[in-house]
């Protein structure tokens, strides 16, 4: 693979210079998204001798990787922790000849017979596009959050647990991932304050057993968070009734952010079709959506059930529908003949911007 | 991986970073932390092909929580920029390659 490493690195040299440049070579499939659906789909589609190329982006491997034990991912009898499992399932996809690319998308455009992908300044061709980009954690957008971010805020309790032992805290939310990180948190705090907007939760009884039998865990509900406190660092957050809307403080000295998530679809808005909720419509069961040759899986589509093992199997199918897709589609005649060969693999040719 | 940042720790951390004669950034990380598995890789990269500006140093915070302590570290991945004993600039969360290189663009243009 030395070919492709010097022209790679001659792509590199071209994009400090700030030029652009587009790759010769039409793949078969492009993936972009790197969590249990997009690696599943790339195990599938490299087993299929598509030669898939992966973007992994920023948050490779996905929503697993903030978590810690994953108990109910089949397969593990005595459960996995999530960033374990979202490495085993990224080299299963290396070793089936996927190639992986650390670099966050910036532009596709998925109408035509050849769909491209801009990725760090370089343009990919493909026939077929797997969207797989999962969702992002929502945050409150209230004043001081963003601020505060890593001094205090956080999304991710198993990364940021840690630095709080013996303090007083806040987890934000009521579903299931509020419960799990305020029982993770536990471990290090002196006491969790799980606040929350209503008095009714969408957690499962387990979760929510599970926390309620806590004894460091504290409640507060029908309260909105309105604005984080403290500079440098969180020293508190202002809370409003919701009910009487009277306003109090609440001394903690972080605040985790657990009310869900949001689909990364803004990559494709305008280009597939999306529901309200901001989620790409697919022609279920299948995973293709409006367009031809391409496909959506993992959280991007799921609003539903939204987790790792309903996520890798949707990646399957939509590795088995691109590759059917791609079985019998007509071949344009702008691709015949050219791109899949070995000598133009990999290949670039400089387009001054 | 790993072959073009050096380990420190909170016994070393003195020597190796504060009175570094070099740009010194550190990955403050620790092996339970999924985002740092991340931008592991993508640090060690930056650190080889710049290595005659920059120094990468790795510091677990699990065994060094003195130095974490010390510079307020409150999530992880947190990289701090050392120059000349002191602490210039903080980048708080795993990011893509480029979007690194310009944050550190200051040190390594």
């Amino acid at each position: 693979m030395s070919v492709p490493e010097i022209v790679l690195s001659s792509m590199e040299r071209d994009r400090e210079d700030g030029v652009s440049v587009t790759t010769d070579e039409v793949r078969e499939l492009i993936i972009i998204g790197s969590g249990p659906a997009g690696y599943t789909a790339a195990v599938y589609a490299a087993r299929a001798q598509l030669k898939p190329l992966v973007f992994e982006g920023t948050q490779f491997g996905g929503a697993l990787m903030t978590t810690t034990e994953v108990e109910n991912y089949p397969g593990f009898t005595d459960g996995i922790m999530g960033p374990e499992l979202m490495e085993q399932m990224r080299g299963q996809a290396t070793r089936f000849g996927a190639e992986l690319r650390a670099e966050d998308v910036e532009e596709v455009s998925l109408e035509g017979p050849v769909k491209t992908v801009l990725a760090n300044g370089v343009t990919y061709r493909a026939r077929a596009v797997i969207l797989a980009m999962g969702a992002a954690a929502r945050y409150l957008n209230v004043p001081g959050e963003q601020t505060l971010l890593g001094r205090g805020v956080s999304s991710c309790a198993t990364c940021d647990g840690f630095f709080f032992r013996e303090h007083d805290i806040a987890v934000i939310g009521g579903g299931d991932s509020a419960m799990e990180e305020a029982t993770f948190l536990t471990k290090f705090a002196q006491t969790v304050t799980i606040v929350h907007r209503r008095d009714e939760f969408r957690a499962s009884r387990i979760m929510l057993e599970r926390a309620q039998n806590d004894p460091k865990i504290r409640w507060v509900t029908n309260a909105d968070v309105t604005e984080v406190l403290g500079e440098g660092s969180v020293t508190g957050l202002r809370l409003r009734d919701t009910k009487t809307g009277e306003e109090r403080t609440l001394d903690v000295t972080a605040m985790f952010v657990a009310i869900g998530h949001d689909p990364r679809s803004g990559l494709v808005k305008g280009q597939v079709e999306l529901d309200d909720a901001g989620y790409v419509r697919v022609q279920s069961p299948s995973t293709h959506t409006g367009i031809d040759g391409v496909f959506a899986c993992g959280d991007l589509v799921d609003h539903t059930y939204r987790q790792a093992i309903t996520a890798a199997g949707s990646g399957c199918s939509a590795a088995i529908d691109a590759e059917r897709w791609l079985a019998e589609g007509p071949v344009d005649a702008e691709l015949a003949g050219g791109g899949y060969g070995s000598g133009a693999e990999q290949t670039a040719e400089p387009v001054t911007a | 991986m790993g072959n073009n940042t050096v380990d420190v720790t909170d016994a070393t951390f003195d020597a190796d970073v504060l009175k570094s004669g070099k740009t010194v950034v550190v990955d403050f990380w620790a092996t339970w932390c999924g985002p740092c598995k991340m931008v592991a890789p993508v640090l060690d990269e930056i650190a080889g092909e710049h290595k005659e500006k920059l120094t990468v140093a790795k510091l677990d915070i699990d065994a060094n929580p003195e130095t974490a302590r010390n510079f307020q570290v409150m999530s992880i991945p947190t990289m701090i920029v050392f120059q000349d004993g002191k602490p210039v600039k903080q980048i708080v969360g795993a990011k893509p390659k480029a979007a690194l290189l310009s944050d550190l663009a200051d040190y390594i243009g």
